[in-house]
């Protein structure tokens, strides 16, 4: 298969959009979630999207299959929560393996359909690792400014474990995304180093914050730039910015990037801010419309959604980047 | 290294970027956070106190630190602890956090543990090959990974590098180890290549500082995109306590250093000359030893130390400089703030130039360059600029007979004085402060802007027809008190219905960027400007002036404010409010029945006339009052403070001066007029007074924020007991004032060229009124009510509010409707028995005074209103019996949108 990097440099590619938005459609119920084998859970696991991966897993191959038909490039695996530390909510920190492993066998099955049926156009699985519930660099406890409820010990084994599953299950990527505190992304990216070195390969990494809110800032308070220099230390892909925002919120941001980072730029914003009821009504065309910015400027080589986006959403996007050359990538010297 | 490959350039992160490229220059790095550098910081940590400790890596940032350097290597201390615990609580300090962290450490496993708590990118201090190879790799690979950059020590297996080669040859064999095998980020290797002592006596240590100086060149030239550091007050240990001597070695060292390409270092700033400053028989015995020039460099600079030893700085300078050069005495005297010889200076200088007012446009605006470029710099602090502009203007003073008589001479000769711009600076309609505005004119002044000064109290209509006939390029406005906000607006409306060009800036304690952006910018099609610091103010005009770059910079400024708005409105929507008869359910609730209420043993009003200003002296506050001269600390660590320690020193000894012969002289009158009532709340929110056979009602705000479960939603009346209670309960009120005679005094000080003690007098007018307050309130609470009259407590107690019960004044945030201050003129008598005013916008006269109210409740506190809704102003305007529109007028700024 052709190397990714290599089409980086001849087109923008696409990512897919939000996976639980997709999920909601089919109003899974806590026997849905518990299919067979967790009948007897002690807890509930109802909104464990990440569980459905072992138990739903046709409707899980079903959005990749939506996406990929829309013109996705790339999708994200299931596995937005998959680490022990954001597995302790449903007691099952001990499946942290098999979810991610299944999540990305499943996606990288898919993914190999529409390869095989469209060679011209090879897809690829990005390993999703999220940001966890908990913060390195900041307190939970106002009147405690000094404590910490997770250390960079615990978060790096907890990624290291999750990024050995997704490299087994077949991801070709990694994605460490909606980071609202750098230091967490640092243990990942520590973790991923430890697992590249010690198995002595190659993965490419996709780096994805999130602004908070028009501060400009992401959560644990760092700008656009600063946030850049804190994760340069690692070789990327891309380093871009996802979530909380809307597209055309999310431009400034996007242009500090384009402008600095000599990695390619990636963006998947939501699909507007959400209304006063906690959804997201921007359309596939008026987030078109602001994501055509984007290209016009030349900011991005890699385009997707977040939350609230649909299959519809992405095509949109998709008719929209092929006419696009990427941004060029700054090479160093 | 070839020219055209591209140098790639150390960058670092806190909250913001850092990037040190050939532009920065030099990165100065804080040094006051270290165990081993600072006795006070050690204690601190050793004594737990990392609130204090926090202030210290403050006001480094705050005093231009880029860096700061943390280091716990103490015996005593437990480092990793102490290094965790420092770090995770600057990390919830965003104007800390915001400049990057040097973690400095002699451990590895301190060193580690704070790489895993900053965000940031940091730089390691340090590590080296002095135990081998092995370990060196280990370590590089671990700090690459968690993303730092790193400082190398020229320092081995055989031992430190001291001398010209040995430095050459360990930061290459650590360079190659770096780049080449470890594909180490060639940017972010930083080389302390060891600052040693010269001038020790012996032999061996002559070459210290060239051979440093000469290794960073080789090191800058053959080692690509590295940088150089070190820390430089070690070059000059060998004169310790000789601070003229230490202080000239530094800036020599560093002068030759940063030449070479050293471009980070440790550098205490307070113990560092101006390079130009060095008198030229130090500054040679100092680059002789330096740059090793002479055999017998070592003695000559011993014994000529001797003659500079214990004089101070400005007394050896007295000695030279008036030898030199007209415009380097004209220069030093700008620069010192002397006026001692600046007219015969300047008459010098008339009768070598052709016309008078090239004395103006060449020696005098040559030396306020001189004086602008140092404190735009952050080499020179606020009150020395102002003494500066007293200097300036006694030689203006001096010259402006003869650049008469020169026009009358000559009257078709262009007038032109060079001046960079005509600013128009106004205190508004119905405000009276203006210390903050005329240390802005005096800062702009000193960088040849024309200043049309038009005072206080200035009616919007008489600002537009200044700005008209004067045809300034810019009109700022200032004002103290929450009313003159709305003026502020209101002059904004009228500049744009008036179809005016010129920007706008607006600066003054209660102004802000919110209020600027959300209620001012979006009146005035034109530039808009929140200035609230006066060395911020010469860049902002300077760049508003600018004719080649102001539009994008004006277009700039509009664009930010509107984001700012945008995201202000969107964050000011968020919160919850409630309806004022819910808020009133939660009120504060106190139990009436076993509350202790203490009768006063004195009802009624009491006069003081003429109290001795003497008595006040040990009641003042004097942080406020280095504040308002920019210099930030606290009283008394201010004076010596690393960064602005001198200044406030000399500030403070001008203060000290001038109190005194205010006291001497009994330039100042101070009154105060206070009474005790009996009192009673009524309808939950207003208080019912009895002054003999007279009441009066004061109607309290409520606080309608939406709260946590169990806070209240505070308001005034909740400290009194409400007449359901039957319980008899009291509160007083109060006006002290000191500032009778300030105005006479401030303008015969300006008769007399002199801002500066007319500054200093208005600042310390107010300085005294807050310590009438303070003093007034004790003898209350002692005495005439007498419920707390055991209390002994020192002037910080005071400070810190230790005491019982409150004194919150109309205007500030538990009630800042100004209008009530109308209710305390009434019932006291204020105008009529001490003289005090009130302006049309309810600001007081004379300006340093101080109005409120007593609660004496042991339950009462301080609290802020925050913002209300129209339905409390509604019934607020109701219950006061005034126009629905006047009251919201009048509360507008904490009125929610």
């Amino acid at each position: 298969m052709k190397d990714i990097k290599k089409i980086l440099e001849e087109r923008i590619l696409v990512l897919d959009g939000a996976m639980g938005t997709m999920l909601q459609r089919h109003k899974f119920t806590e026997e849905d979630f518990r299919g067979e084998r967790f009948k007897d859970w002690s807890v509930p696991v109802q909104g464990n999207n990440d569980l459905l991966s072992i138990t739903q897993p046709d409707a899980i191959k079903e959005v990749h299959r939506l996406y990929f038909e829309a013109g996705a490039d790339i999708v994200e695996t299931n596995t937005f929560s998959g680490t022990t530390i954001a597995m302790a909510d449903y007691e099952m920190e001990e499946l942290v393996y098999e979810l991610n492993y299944q999540s990305a066998k499943i996606a990288k099955e898919v993914a190999d359909e529409f390869t095989e049926k469209e060679p011209h156009k090879p897809r690829f699985v990005a390993g999703s690792i999220g940001p966890t519930n908990r913060t390195a660099s900041m307190s939970p406890d106002v009147n405690d400014p000094g404590f910490r409820a997770v250390t960079f010990d615990e978060l790096r084994i907890a990624y290291k474990q999750q990024v050995e599953a997704l490299i087994d299950g077949g991801s070709d990527i990694l994605l460490v995304e909606t980071i609202f505190d750098t230091l967490n992304a640092k243990a990942a990216l520590f973790a991923i180093e430890e697992v590249k070195d010690e198995r002595n390969i190659e993965v490419p990494i996709m780096i994805s914050g999130t602004i908070t809110d028009a501060s400009g800032r992401t959560l644990s308070g760092q700008t656009a730039e600063a946030f850049l220099i804190s994760v340069s230390h690692i070789p990327m892909l891309s380093v871009g910015f996802n979530c909380a925002l809307g597209a055309s919120q999310l431009t400034p941001h996007l242009e500090v990037l384009a402008q600095k980072a000599n990695f390619g730029v990636s963006a998947h914003p939501n699909a507007g801010l959400p209304n006063a009821f906690g959804e997201y009504d921007e359309t596939p065309e008026q987030m078109a419309s602001q994501i055509k910015e984007y290209m016009d400027k030349s900011l991005v080589n890699i385009v997707g959604g977040c939350c609230g986006t649909t299959p519809e959403h992405i095509k949109a996007i998709a008719d929209l980047a092929k006419d696009y050359k990427p941004r060029s990538i700054a090479v160093e010297v | 290294m070839s020219k055209d490959q591209k140098r790639k350039y150390l960058k670092l992160s806190g909250l913001e970027p850092m990037i040190v490229s050939a532009e920065t220059n030099f990165i100065n790095v804080g040094e006051r956070t270290n165990v081993a550098g600072s006795r006070k910081f050690l204690r601190l940590v050793k004594e737990e106190k990392f609130d204090e400790a926090l202030d210290i890596a403050r006001h480094q940032v705050e005093g231009g630190a880029q860096v700061i350097d943390i280091n716990m290597d103490d015996g005593l201390i437990d480092g990793k602890e102490a290094m965790v615990r420092f770090l995770n609580l600057i990390m919830a300090e965003p104007d800390i956090a915001r400049v990057p962290i040097m973690i400095d450490s002699s451990k590895w496993d301190i060193i580690e543990a704070g790489l895993q708590v900053v965000q940031g990118k940091c730089v390691v201090n340090s590590i080296s090959l002095k135990e081998g190879e092995e370990e060196f790799i280990a370590h590089a690979k671990k700090i690459k990974r968690y993303g730092a950059a790193v400082i190398i020590m020229a320092f081995d297996e055989v031992g430190q590098a001291d001398n010209y080669e040995r430095r050459i040859e360990i930061s290459k064999r650590s360079y190659d180890i770096l780049v080449n095998r470890l594909n180490f980020p060639p940017e972010d290797i930083i080389f302390d290549l060891n600052i040693f002592p010269v001038a020790t006596g012996m032999e061996e240590h002559r070459r210290n500082a060239i051979d440093f100086i000469e290794a960073t060149k080789w090191v800058r030239e053959n080692l690509p995109h590295c940088s150089v550091s070190g820390g430089v007050s070690n070059v000059s240990f060998s004169f310790r306590g000789n601070n003229p001597v230490r202080e000239a070695m530094h800036s020599v060292f560093l002068y030759h250093a940063i030449k070479a390409g050293m471009n980070i270092g440790i550098v205490n700033p307070a113990m560092l000359e101006v390079y130009d400053d060095i008198p030229k028989d130090l500054l040679e015995h100092v680059e002789d030893v330096i740059l090793d020039r002479r055999e017998d460099a070592t003695e000559r600079l011993l014994d000529f130390a001797e003659t500079v030893v214990g004089t101070s700085k400005e007394k050896t300078a007295d000695l030279s400089w008036r030898e030199e050069p007209l415009q380097n005495r004209i220069t030093r005297a700008l620069v010192k703030g002397i006026d001692q010889y600046i007219v015969e200076d300047v008459e010098e200088a008339r009768l070598e130039a052709d016309k008078p007012i090239e004395v103006i446009e060449g020696n005098l605006m040559t030396g306020m360059n001189v004086v602008g470029d140092l404190f735009g710099s952050g080499k020179m602090f606020l009150p020395q600029v102002v003494k500066s502009a007293r200097v300036m203007k006694k030689a203006v003073a001096y010259l402006l007979p003869y650049i008469e008589e020169e026009k009358k001479k000559n009257p078709n000769a262009a007038e032109g004085n060079g001046s960079n711009g005509r600013i128009l600076m106004a205190t508004v309609k119905g405000d009276v402060h203006d210390i903050g505005k005329n240390i802005v004119s005096v800062v702009l002044g000193c960088n040849n802007y024309d200043i049309v000064d038009m005072g206080v109290m200035v009616p919007p209509e008489k600002i537009i027809q200044t700005a008209i006939d004067e045809q300034v390029d810019i009109i700022g406005l200032s004002g103290l008190i929450t009313p003159s906000l709305d003026e502020m607006v209101f002059l904004a409306k009228e500049m744009e219905r008036r179809n005016f060009k010129v920007p706008l800036l607006i600066g003054g304690a209660t102004t802000s960027k919110a209020h600027t952006a959300v209620k001012i910018d979006p009146q005035y099609k034109n530039a808009v400007v929140h200035v609230n610091d006066a060395s911020r103010a010469v860049t902002v005009v300077g760049d508003l002036l600018n004719k080649r770059s102001n539009q994008k910079y004006v277009g700039d400024l509009k664009e930010d404010y509107e984001k700012f708005r945008e995201g202000f409105l969107k964050r000011t929507k968020q919160k919850e409010y409630l309806a004022i008869e819910e808020a009133r359910k939660n009120k504060y609730s106190i139990d009436w029945n076993s509350s202790d209420i203490i009768a006063p043993n004195k009802l009624g009003i009491q006069i003081i006339e003429d109290l001795d200003l003497q008595k006040l002296e040990p009641f003042i506050d004097w942080t406020p009052f280095f504040r308002s001269w920019d210099l930030h600390g606290k009283y008394p660590a201010i004076l010596t403070d690393e960064v602005v320690g001198e200044q406030a020193t000399s500030l403070f000894k001008d203060a000290k001066e001038l109190l005194q012969k205010v006291f001497d002289e009994k330039l100042l009158g101070a009154k105060a007029i206070y009474g005790l009532f009996k009192a009673t709340t009524i309808n939950d929110d207003d208080i019912e007074i009895t002054s003999g056979v007279d009441t009066f009602k004061f109607r309290t705000l409520r606080q309608q924020l939406k709260k946590h479960a169990g806070k209240p939603n505070f308001a005034l009346a909740d400290f009194i007991a409400p007449k359901e209670s039957r319980i008899q309960d009291y509160m007083g009120c109060f006006c002290v004032a000191t500032g009778f005679g300030t105005k006479e005094l401030a303008e015969a000080f300006e008769a007399d060229l002199d801002d500066y003690n007319s500054i200093m007098i208005k600042a310390l007018a107010d300085r005294l009124a807050e310590a009438f307050a303070e003093y007034l309130h004790e003898k209350v609470r002692k005495e005439d009510w007498g419920y707390a009259s055991k209390e002994e407590l020192t002037n910080e107690e005071l400070i810190k509010e230790s005491y019982k019960g409150i004194r919150p004044a109309p205007g500030y945030p538990a009630c800042p409707d100004h209008l009530e201050k109308l209710t305390i003129w009434e019932l006291l008598q204020v105008k009529e028995k001490i003289g005090v005013e009130l302006t049309e916008g309810l600001a007081m006269w004379p300006a340093a005074s101080v109005s409120g109210y007593y609660f004496a409740n042991p339950e009462a506190r301080y609290f802020g209103l925050g913002k209300i809704k129209e339905d409390q102003v509604k019934d607020f305007a109701k219950r006061k019996n005034i126009d629905f529109e006047y009251a919201k007028k009048w509360l507008s700024p904490n009125i929610a949108d």
